[in-house]
């Protein structure tokens, strides 16, 4: 294929050329990047959590009245003993928040005492010896907290755990040689030493505040006993989760009738609290979706539109072409490797303005850099989209016929 | 001439109709281009609003660094004040109005036993709050300063909780029971919903349900009533180990707000924050320099980034999508006006000046905007019905289609035809008449 006698027709049609090139460079800047938060969004989303979430529900607990919190703590404990005798219940914890569940507690954890600043910051989670199983969590090293370390703990009591179980992720922070377990770490009320050390558990908040300490989660043997309320985690017999959910609730209120259990988001499965954590990411990607979808069939209208404007105006020319021995197939290749040129110069100016349009997110939003990956599949998408939109004009002028060299319009 | 007019829309609606493959392109390109721009605009109008634009320059957060340079994040003190400054702040009494304010959480007996008892939420504060932030009141009034200073057991409720335990009727002077203790209703608040909550960003709730009730702090910090929101206690471990020295310890968790009417006022203000600064540093609580900020509603909004990325994300993304349909539209126009080139030649060969030719394709785009932006109204309101998959509740339902912005879909839809026209309408004028006369 000769590209000269392209590049000269083109010459003749700068508007029209600069035109779909500059469509073909604005679609691809904004697709790429749009692509690329839609797999922001979509990693974030699987991220795991570590908990075994098919069978876990959480009950949010609010107290009717002022209660005093050694109060508070009694009601708990009786409370758990009601969840466990249930059938469908395997078991029950209370805690002050899970993960998913966008706010809670989070702590500095320092290596020595007199250290001025935090090494890490941490999510904390408040548990009782059953918390690891009712999650359902992989103990990896060390030991579960023993029954007797267990105790209640004020809200505005200082904060320091004689032992703590943490995440790998916080052991591999703290202490990266692995040995974790035996170690003593220091929350801001004083020393504590890590028994044992689980796989994955994810912090309370997926929001980018909480993005830098993600995994780095730390258990503790207390129960938060909280005048307003606690939370509690349990998990149901296999295939049981509805019917516990149902049970639960309805025991809670039988053995005490003065608690509030909203209506709305008192009492969720933990396939809920998953997808009202990611609402606005899902949405998000949505969004993105429907316009890089959208953007790409504009796209393609406005190629066909133009494309079938110089078939029409070229219908003399074509013909004399093929009065001269130009085969249909000849015609056909013309149009393709046209667009081909055109798209590809469009696509070289679209790279440069993803990325900057890229850029200015990351200054702006604190987004990621974009990945080469998703400019280099943009860039073949929209040379796809411009031949398949050209294909069908093209298609047509190859069907002009050699007598139209001699019609005068 | 509006007879011109009225013959040049004529002359456009027969070529649109001749054309109807392209003319249905370019209308749904405009549609389309229309119609994301404005629904990410409706969220972005909804959720970057002044919430309070009559006074938003006159309140100020006044805040004052009890951490030092060793402890604070990048050098700014934290959002919200401990409670041994917020009281002193108080007790100097020196803007025209001050109030601070902490969310609670009270369990709500009904009057009614067979009713099951429910949480309502909202914020213990001082009787400054009302008239600070213009609350409107539907029966009552608020509490004043008398009444803070004698910490009484009170209560302003809301429309909708009034009208859920006493069915709407005045209930001023009736009692409310809530955590045990009883609360004298003083006044029943209006709807009101400042969004995003400027009030209260530090808890996170600027785009919360709106509060029920709001008692007098004093009274709430004499009942140990605890605080439904954040607080922040920093790592340098000053936090206390009971309630009361947590009371009197260097955690963050009252929000405070200042009204100052001029602009001496601010300054004076801030002098009399860094002068409690120094007499703080003198007695030897803090060893560093005064580093406090006063910021005005609009810079603590802008400072808390109070509106989501995610709407500032799309509403960058959804004008580039405009400017990609106009690019369209500029191609789409060129190639129909373009194609009629001997009848432009015909025209100007039977005395048409370039002027009537501009005035011909103008008008014909015109109708290709209007036309565009009717289907871009349509898929706007479509668009805003889908917006709840997008954006969580408490924002979507802030977006809704109003007559302004009708408007504004139609204005720029036109608008913005009339510009891609521009190119191909001169275009379409400067063909030579003899040159396509003669080609024929």
């Amino acid at each position: 294929m000769q590209i000269k006698p392209i590049l000269s027709a083109l010459r003749r049609h700068k508007a029209g050329t600069f035109l779909i090139a500059m469509q073909i460079a604005l679609t691809l800047a904004i697709v790429c990047n749009a692509l690329f938060i839609i797999h922001q969004r979509v990693s974030h989303l699987s991220e795991p959590t570590g908990l075994d979430e098919a069978d876990i529900f959480v009950i949010q607990n609010e107290w009717v009245g002022t209660s005093t919190p050694q109060q508070a703590d009694a009601k708990i404990r009786e409370d758990l003993v009601v969840l466990r005798q249930l059938a469908g219940v395997q078991d029950a914890t209370p805690s002050n928040s899970y993960p998913l569940r966008g706010g809670g507690w989070d702590d500095g954890i320092k290596l020595k005492p007199d250290q001025q600043q935090d090494t890490t910051g941490s999510t904390v989670y408040f548990a009782d010896d059953h918390f690891i199983d009712t999650l359902g969590l992989k103990l990896i090293a060390g030991r579960n907290f023993r029954a007797d370390e267990i105790a209640a703990m004020d809200v505005r009591d200082t904060l320091a755990p004689p032992q703590m179980i943490v995440t790998k992720a916080l052991a591999d922070k703290l202490f990266p040689n692995g040995d974790a377990v035996g170690k003593t770490i220091y929350m801001v009320g004083g020393p504590g030493t890590i028994v044992g050390v689980v796989d994955v558990l994810q912090a309370q908040s997926v929001d980018r505040w909480a993005a830098e300490f993600a995994h780095r989660s730390t258990i503790i043997p207390k129960r938060l006993a909280s005048t307003i309320g606690t939370f509690y985690i349990v998990r149901a017999r296999p295939g049981q989760l509805d019917a516990a959910m149902k049970a639960a609730s309805k025991a809670l209120f039988a053995h005490n009738p003065r608690r509030i259990i909203n209506e709305q988001d008192g009492l969720l499965s933990f396939t809920e609290v998953r997808s009202r954590a990611y609402e606005r990411d899902r949405g998000m990607a949505i969004l993105m979706g429907v316009i890089c979808v959208v953007l790409l069939a504009i796209t393609a209208a406005g190629i066909v539109g133009l494309t079938s404007f110089w078939v029409g105006q070229r219908r003399k020319q074509i013909g004399v072409r093929r009065a001269l021995g130009a085969t249909q197939r000849d015609i056909l290749n013309y149009f393709m490797t046209e667009n081909l040129l055109i798209s590809s110069a469009g696509a070289l100016f679209g790279v440069l303005l993803a990325v900057a349009i890229n850029l200015w997110l990351v200054t702006r939003f604190e987004m990621n850099r974009l990945s080469l990956v998703y400019v280099l599949a943009g860039v073949v998408i929209l040379l796809l989209l411009g031949q398949g939109a050209v294909l069908a004009p093209a298609m047509r002028a190859s069907r002009v016929p050699p007598v139209e060299a001699t019609r005068s319009v | 001439m509006s007879g011109m007019f009225m013959h040049n829309l004529g002359l456009g609606a027969i070529s649109l109709r001749r054309n109807p493959l392209l003319t249905a392109l370019m209308i749904m390109s405009i549609g389309f281009g229309v119609a994301a721009s404005m629904v990410t605009f409706a969220v972005f109008r909804a959720v970057s609003g002044d919430p309070i634009p009559q006074k938003s320059s006159q309140l100020f957060v006044p805040l004052i660094d009890n951490r030092g340079p060793q402890f604070n994040r990048h050098g700014e003190p934290p959002s919200a004040l401990t409670y041994t400054d917020a009281m002193a702040l108080m007790r100097a009494h020196r803007a025209d109005r001050q109030t601070l304010l902490y969310p609670v959480s009270l369990s709500v007996m009904p009057g009614d036993s067979s009713k099951m008892p429910f949480k309502a939420t909202g914020y213990a504060t001082y009787g400054d709050f009302f008239p600070m932030f213009e609350a409107p009141f539907l029966y009552g009034n608020p509490w004043g300063s008398v009444e803070d200073e004698s910490r009484e057991a009170i209560v302003v409720i809301s429309r909708s909780l009034n009208q859920k335990l006493f069915a709407g009727q005045n209930s001023v002077g009736r009692r409310i029971t809530m955590d045990d203790r009883q609360y004298r209703v003083v006044g029943v608040m209006d709807n009101w919903d400042p969004k995003p909550r400027f009030y209260d960003l530090f808890d996170g709730n600027e785009f919360a349900d709106p509060a029920q009730i709001y008692i007098p702090f004093t009274y709430a910090i004499d009942q140990k009533i605890e605080t439904y929101g954040n607080n922040n206690c920093g790592s340098d471990g000053k936090r206390g180990d009971d309630r009361d020295s947590w009371l009197h310890g260097e955690c963050v968790w009252v929000s405070p707000w200042v009204e100052l009417n001029s602009a001496s006022k601010v300054a004076a203000y801030r002098q009399f924050l860094d002068s409690y600064a120094n007499d703080q540093r003198r007695a030897g609580r803090f060893n560093w320099a005064p580093n406090n900020r006063l910021r005005n509603v609009r810079e603590w909004l802008d400072f808390l980034h109070a509106v989501p990325p995610e709407s500032r994300i799309s509403l960058s993304l959804a004008l580039g999508f405009l400017l990609i349909c106009l690019v369209n539209t500029i191609g789409l126009l060129l190639a129909k006006f373009m194609r009629r080139a001997p009848e432009i030649g015909v025209r100007r060969a039977l005395g048409a000046s370039r002027a009537d030719i501009y005035r011909q394709f103008l008008a014909e785009a015109g109708m290709v905007g209007l036309a565009g932006g009717v289907l871009g109204l349509l898929l706007t309101g479509l668009g805003i019905w889908g917006v709840g998959l997008v954006f969580e509740p408490q924002i979507a339902r802030l977006a809704h289609l109003d007559l302004s912005l009708v408007a504004l879909t139609l204005l720029v839809a036109i608008a913005a035809t009339v510009l891609a026209a521009f190119y191909p309408t001169w275009r379409a004028a400067q063909v030579q008449p003899a040159w396509q006369l003669k080609s024929n």
